[in-house]
């Protein structure tokens, strides 16, 4: 059993989880290399994507890893923080149109 | 100040008193300040002292790791490439700088004689390029005269700017002189937004940095035109390495002619040295150790062959010559066979091509991912 969550350490050692299934890890890391290269999408904008989903899936190993790779890429502070607050914007958006399932039931319930 | 005036010169005179401040700036001098990290050997200590694992033997030995990829003996191969260091004298104090140059820095400025005996060597070396670089190399009172040399000869001439330099009084003819001798004009931006720049290289340069080329882009570089060729420098404004430089390349591209009407040819994506004033900024940021475990992590043996230390003669503002212009600034002075005097009055291309090139740990900042060195990556 594990003495805490999250090690920094687990980040750096990611592909030892082949160990339980080389075959798997293989398809998985090949798709994972794909998905980031240049494409319709460039790698910087792909990495800014990862980053705001890092912060919406609210992984710390995904956040350093693409904290990185964004900087590497050529992406700066403002560009980086814009992209969180896209990520914040759907979060709270998402809470919050789901008001409307809530302002339709008061409104069918009050006078 | 209006936008369209020329920036008066900054010069520390000779008392230490500065003539003109033009705006913050992040840093002075190492050696203005006497840090103990403005000597060599309190570098090599700072970055011996760090423990790394990884690359092919895990040491952290850059000669074992040299060894073990095939490279027990790193000779040149043909010598392309004259690079002149003209002195240290510079009106920026970037934070990043590996020659920890300033405008303190007025004593190594090279002199008429040495000049002359550099245009002697390049005569017997063989070299069509002769590269030109400081401190900021305009500052030389003999640069105009060096370039007229070199373009008499027929060579292609590179001047390494920083940009800010051309927005100088004395200096405002540049862009039109170089066009009309071919010169190629490579400068350092760190990034083509005003943030990160200035973050690097002081306050206000990104804004006189795009004047600049604005005047380089009116003397007709940056339009594809192969003898007026303009390229840009960037190194990362932090403690990561350089990203990919083709696609670095179509961005930056798209972002300064979208925003500021800017071309240019070509983008070189650098790694920033593990020294001088680059390093204190790791040491002070506690990041030496996590640096230097990242450029091993990404050493690249298939980028050895092509290192510039390989093609590339480097001589200081003294005459002295080294293997490169890192090798220079750590004062590793180029090992000669038979005790030759490792000065440009000796040079002899025989001696060079014999010779082993000298390396120790900043080397695996030229090794790591796609390479680097000032032609930019080695591998694409």
């Amino acid at each position: 059993m594990s003495d805490s969550y999250y090690k920094p350490d687990h980040l750096p050692r990611f592909g030892e989880i082949e160990e339980g299934s080389p075959e798997l890890a293989k398809k998985f890391f090949e798709y994972y290399g794909s998905v980031f290269e240049d494409g319709a999408l460039t790698a910087r904008e792909k990495a800014l994507i990862a980053l705001a989903v890092s912060h919406t899936v609210q992984c710390p190993y995904c956040i350093d890893a693409y904290t990185d790779d964004c900087l590497e890429k050529g992406a700066d502070l403002e560009q980086m923080t814009e992209a969180v607050h896209v990520a914040t914007a759907i979060r709270g958006g998402a809470s919050l149109v789901h008001g409307v399932q809530m302002l339709d039931q008061v409104k069918e319930k009050m006078m | 100040m209006s936008e369209n005036a020329f920036i008066p010169l900054d010069v520390i005179v000779g008392d230490g008193h500065t003539e003109r401040v033009d705006g913050p700036r992040p840093t002075t001098s190492l050696r203005y300040r006497r840090e103990p990290l403005s000597s060599p050997e309190a570098q090599f200590r700072a970055l011996n002292a760090v423990e790394v694992k990884g690359g092919p033997t895990g040491t952290g030995d850059f000669d074992a790791d040299l060894e073990a990829s095939g490279w027990e003996n790193l000779q040149p191969s043909e010598l392309e490439i004259f690079q002149i260091n003209l002195g240290k004298l510079c009106n920026m104090t970037c934070r990043h700088c590996h020659v920890d140059s300033g405008p303190d820095r007025t004593e190594e400025n090279m002199d008429r004689e040495t000049v002359d005996a550099c245009l002697r060597a390049i005569d017997r070396s063989g070299a069509h390029t002769v590269d030109l670089t400081g401190g900021a190399p305009e500052l030389n009172p003999h640069f105009e005269y060096l370039v007229q040399a070199c373009v008499d000869r027929g060579l292609h001439v590179i001047d390494r700017c920083n940009l800010t330099i051309l927005t100088t009084r004395p200096y405002q003819h540049l862009p039109e002189w170089f066009a009309e001798r071919n010169v190629e004009v490579v400068c350092s931006l760190p990034h083509y937004r005003e943030f990160n720049t200035d973050a690097q290289r002081g306050s206000g340069t990104y804004r006189k940095s795009i004047k600049a080329l604005h005047a380089l882009n009116e003397a007709g570089y940056g339009q594809g035109d192969p003898d007026r060729l303009l390229t840009l420098v960037t190194n990362p404004v932090g403690a990561f390495l350089a990203g990919n430089q083709a696609s670095l390349e179509r961005e930056w591209k798209e972002a300064l002619d979208r925003n500021h009407d800017v071309t240019f040819d070509r983008l070189l994506a650098l790694n920033n040295m593990p020294m001088s004033r680059y390093l204190e900024w790791l040491l002070e940021k506690g990041q030496t150790e996590a640096y230097m475990q990242r450029l091993v992590n990404a050493f690249n043996p298939g980028t050895i062959a092509g290192l510039m230390c390989r093609n590339t003669l480097s001589v200081a503002w003294d005459g002295t010559l080294y293997d490169c212009d890192f090798n220079q600034q750590l004062e590793m002075t180029m090992d000669l066979p038979d005790g030759v005097r490792p000065h440009v009055d000796d040079f002899n291309l025989e001696d060079w091509k014999q010779h082993s090139i000298r390396t120790a740990r900043h080397c695996y900042g030229c090794t790591a991912g796609a390479g680097s060195g000032c032609g930019g990556a080695i591998e694409e």
